[in-house]
């Protein structure tokens, strides 16, 4: 374990790394130095073990719910599935006014996925880093949402959605003249057009993911500081931080499934 | 902040539970609360419905109500006449049947009274001949004298 405060917030904050170092083949880095070394060729077991593990729970829970559904009263269970599902189907029917059945079972993913990313954020900081490195892990951090590459994932596939059902529903030669001709329908006027539009393109999953990434991860540098002071102090700062959490959380999964509803519907608009 | 392979790992994951979402979790349930918004409609609907026919069998009741109530007074009011009949005939009846009686009795008395008259009559004629013996102090032979007695006796 590191000593100075900038050792325990850098250890903290740094992924479990398993790549092809190029001097040593695949191992687990141990030090920064050689994540450094692998460069792109390198997996975040902890983002992507928790978030599979995160989305398991999802898909497990929900299905069990759906298996067992009723027309009739209600369970426990099904109560609570039919919530997340009636405010998803919600936000999609007011946002979104195609037809088309992948939008709300992906919101509803996305919704229920990043919450429960988002949510292992209230376990305290220390808890499961401590029981990695016990168990001989150099490095753990558990939460995807604050790790780049887990909400750059999410609006990868975001992204990709857009493109795909931008070419299918305007063809690809109406999805370019899009680009090409607004906001200015004029000729002399496309390269300035293209410049915009594929930057305002490229800026929905840029901003998808950036928003959900500096909130987690801000977060939870907090909650390191806080993991800092005395421990007889910790908790006048991280309770209320972590009440704070029950706003963050919930709503930045929110945010999420509403802006890929919001894109992907734009994505299916002809525009005049 | 280093974007390395985790990102496609990520996003193959996504994939994969959006599809599965897509393929087993929404439909069900979806379709589960379609079939349950369906089924409150009926019931309510269902509701309303014997809401109305409850007011049409209450309206039911009241009209037979009120026409039994009517044949009920229309029956006591027959009876009532059907009995005060039946008393006027009792008590005509029984005046014939007392005149009947009177009338009987009267003309029994007056048989009666005849009789005791003729009897009075035969024996009052004996006395007359006792008597009429005594003052003469000869015996009347009845036979020859039977004209005359008859004579007196018809007198009487």
């Amino acid at each position: 374990m590191a000593n100075t405060p900038a050792e325990y917030i850098q250890h903290h904050l740094q992924n479990l790394v398993f790549g092809a170092h190029p001097e040593k083949g695949w191992i687990i880095a141990q030090t920064p130095d050689d994540v450094k070394q692998m460069g792109f060729m390198a997996l975040h077991i902890d983002t992507l073990g928790w978030s599979v593990f995160m989305g398991l729970i999802f898909v497990l829970l929900f299905r069990m719910a759906a298996k067992s559904a009723t027309a009739g009263v209600p369970g426990k269970l099904q109560n609570l599935v039919e919530m997340c599902v009636e405010f998803v189907e919600g936000v999609v029917k007011d946002t979104f006014h195609g037809r088309n059945p992948v939008i709300a079972p992906l919101a509803l993913t996305i919704f229920v996925w990043v919450f429960l990313m988002n949510s292992l954020k209230w376990i305290p900081v220390d808890y499961i880093p401590g029981l990695a490195s016990a168990m001989g892990l150099p490095y753990f951090k558990i939460v995807p949402t604050a790790d780049p590459n887990g909400t750059f994932g999410l609006s990868l596939g975001v992204f990709i959605l857009i493109l795909f059902y931008s070419v299918k529903v305007k063809g690809f030669g109406g999805f370019t003249k899009e680009l090409a001709f607004t906001p200015f329908n004029h000729w002399s006027l496309v390269p300035f057009n293209l410049f915009l539009e594929i930057l305002g393109l490229l800026t929905k999953p840029l901003s998808l993911a950036l928003r959900l990434f500096g909130n987690m991860y801000a977060g939870e540098v907090v909650f390191i500081l806080i993991a800092l002071l005395p421990f007889y102090v910790q908790w006048t700062l991280n309770v209320p931080w972590a009440i704070f959490h029950i706003l963050v959380i919930p709503l930045q999964a929110f945010i999420f499934m509403v802006l890929t509803v919001v894109y992907l519907s734009s994505a299916h608009e002809e525009h005049h | 902040m280093n974007i390395n392979l985790t990102l496609f790992g990520q996003t193959f994951a996504f994939a994969i539970f959006v599809w599965f979402c897509m393929k087993f979790v929404w439909p069900p349930i979806t379709k589960a609360m379609q079939e349950r918004q369906k089924k409150i409609a009926e019931g309510l609907d269902a509701a309303g419905r014997a809401q109305q026919d409850l007011k049409l069998a209450q309206e039911k009741v009241t009209n037979t109500l009120r026409e039994t109530k009517e044949q009920a007074t229309q029956i006591l009011e027959q009876a009532n006449k059907h009995a005060s009949a039946i008393v006027e005939e009792a008590k005509q009846q029984a005046r014939a049947e007392g005149e009947r009686l009177v009338n009987a009795a009267r003309a029994e008395i007056e048989q009666e009274v005849n009789r005791a008259k003729d009897q009075l009559r035969a024996q009052v004629a004996a006395l007359a001949v006792l008597g009429a013996e005594k003052i003469l102090e000869s015996q009347v032979d009845a036979k020859v004298h039977n004209d005359l007695v008859e004579k007196l006796a018809s007198q009487l």
